[in-house]
């Protein structure tokens, strides 16, 4: 069963096929990011005289530096907030049978059905009268909340199959709940806090609607909704745009190959939350 | 100083502190609780009263209509056709994002030398943004694009031909989320033992059939993940049409998310637009809990 037998080589070419059709639309977008636009050959031609010159251009024209680093802000706060509110929460949500924690936990749960679309318009309303449209603040406080539920259903889950044992034993030593929660239940909750960092960041990193609401007509930018401008300005230039694009995919694409085996791990590890 | 403080305490006061179950008190699910209401509850309950009068996002004075949005969807040709395109696209999408992210897991889960490198490259386009993935694709499908250059003369305008614009969107999605599919699949593929599918080879059993009696039933709870994933991912789909279609050619692809966002932001209708949201709503709650309860039963019948 093991053995590597025709019936593999078959499948291995097979399965190198699909990889090279699935990988196709990225060799075009390097092919064309790198080409000047007087090169007017078939976008499936590797161009003969490639230039660094899309790319400047794109990052000047762009600004994106400012939404990298706006969206690596946003990113880095909101999932903090988020992981810290949704583990604290899920501690006496995972332990109490009380009914005030059942409730709070399928109120919360509720959140995973809710679709952001019907509270995106009344909050908008809110967000502006706050003042804060044009502000990433209201980015990092508007996902710290959209977060919480998938966040705090992973964090019980999780917590519910962990034995109370220790948590007892330092109750027993007289240590406060928040000192239990600091010293012996958050060590614990390290593997699905990776799985949650995961999820949440990419989540946040990608997401488009709500900055777009947010941000739209202020000079603050996150990368998806810095590269949507961008687009809609140099709507046929398309060697500079896709210059734009691979310049925003890079740190993305970086992180993933530097932590492929967590983040693999992450999305898959729902499954077990 | 600490350990002994904590040592006087054990001492001095054991009947308080030694009890056999030890409940966190309940404040620490409030920072929770007011971000979730702040950013979702109280405005998805704002929104759905909304949803019943003449709101335009400005005006604090609020008419109560009754039903009239909701009639007036009725009436409106763009919108039942948006609820139609937002079923098709997420049942299309659930059923070969599924269809392909399966077989990819089946070739990636097996003794071929590139399997580690095919796991990552085709998992890679997931963690993409997918406003940026669909601004790739809307080039790549356009007339002088590179799906063209390949085809040659079985070259069509894929995204300015009604018929087929929706097919796009599906096509995108399902490029970029098989991968996703894939890696669940492959995470309930790994925890069926070794032994349970040798045992059956060795008795006789063809893959087909092993596939359908042994893997099938085992891997219920990542088939009841990718399905919840796909259907409730493609019922909400904005980003992919808004990039892709902008929702034409026409209104060919547009789905509910992308006519809520029309309605509230180019039209100022915020009140319609709103209840074009409760409608989504809605639909992911009876899909959510059809699922729910469908997938639940199989996985019991399974295990």
């Amino acid at each position: 069963m093991n053995r590597y037998t025709k019936r593999t080589f078959v499948l291995e070419m097979v399965m190198i096929a699909v990889g090279i059709v699935f990988a196709f639309p990225v060799y075009v977008l390097v092919n064309l990011a790198i080409r000047p636009p007087s090169d007017t050959s078939s976008p499936i031609v590797p161009t003969t005289s490639p230039t660094f010159g899309n790319f400047t251009g794109a990052w000047r024209e762009a600004g994106l530096g400012g939404a990298l680093i706006n969206s690596v802000l946003v990113t880095t706060v909101s999932v903090l907030i988020v992981l810290a509110v949704s583990a604290l929460a899920a501690y006496p949500l995972a332990r109490s049978t009380a009914h005030w924690s059942r409730g709070t936990f399928l109120l919360i749960m509720l959140g995973l059905i809710l679709p952001f679309q019907l509270a995106s318009l009344p909050l908008y309303q809110t967000v502006r009268d706050l003042g804060l449209l044009g502000s990433v603040w209201s980015l990092v406080l508007f996902y710290a909340g959209l977060q919480v539920p998938f966040t705090t259903f992973l964090y019980v889950g999780f917590l519910r199959a962990l034995p109370r044992d220790f948590e007892e034993a330092a109750s027993i030593d007289g240590a406060s709940p928040l000192a239990t929660f600091r010293h012996i239940v958050l060590p614990m909750l390290k593997p699905v806090t990776v799985t949650a960092l995961v999820l949440n960041a990419v989540a946040v990193w990608n997401d488009f609607f709500t900055p777009l609401l947010y941000l739209s007509g202020s000079d603050q930018q996150t990368v998806p909704v810095a590269v949507a401008g961008f687009v809609g300005q140099f709507v046929s230039d398309w060697n500079l745009i896709f210059a734009a694009l691979l310049i925003s995919i890079v740190p993305v694409l970086a992180v993933y190959l530097a932590l492929q085996r967590s983040i693999i791990n992450g999305f898959a590890g729902g499954l077990k939350g | 100083m600490k350990r002994f403080s904590q040592w006087v305490l054990v001492t001095s006061v054991p009947k308080v502190r030694r009890r056999s179950r030890v409940t966190p008190p309940w404040w620490f699910t409030l920072p929770a609780l007011l971000l979730f209401a702040f950013v979702v509850l109280v405005p998805s309950a704002r929104g759905v009263y909304y949803a019943f009068t003449d709101w335009d996002g400005l005006d604090p004075e609020l008419a109560f209509v009754g039903l009239r949005n909701f009639t007036d969807m009725l009436n409106d040709g763009d919108a039942l056709q948006a609820v139609w395109h937002t079923l098709l696209i997420a049942v299309a999408i659930t059923v070969i994002q599924n269809g392909i992210g399966l077989l990819l897991a089946l070739g990636v889960n097996s003794t071929i030398k590139t399997r580690n490198f095919l796991r990552v490259l085709l998992f890679a386009p997931a963690v993409v943004t997918p406003i940026v993935t669909a601004y790739l694709w809307r080039n790549l499908l356009g007339p002088d694009g590179a799906v063209n250059a390949v085809l040659g003369p079985w070259g069509r305008d894929w995204l300015g031909d009604p018929d087929l614009a929706l097919w796009m969107v599906v096509l995108v999605v399902v490029w970029q989320f098989a991968g996703y599919s894939m890696v669940i699949f492959l995470a309930g593929l790994q925890s069926i033992p070794r032994e349970i599918y040798e045992a059956a080879a060795i008795d006789g059993t063809g893959p087909v059939r092993r596939f359908w009696s042994i893997v099938r039933p085992l891997l219920a709870p990542a088939i009841t993940i990718n399905l919840m994933l796909s259907i409730i991912g493609g019922i909400k789909l904005f980003d992919q049409v808004y990039a892709l279609t902008g929702g034409g050619p026409g209104h060919a692809t547009d789905t509910i998310s992308t006519l809520i966002y029309k309605d509230a932001f180019t039209l100022g209708e915020f009140g319609y637009s709103i209840a074009l949201a409760v409608v989504l709503t809605v639909i992911v709650a009876i899909v959510s809990a059809g699922q729910f309860a469908v997938l639940s039963r199989n996985e019991r019948a399974a295990s």
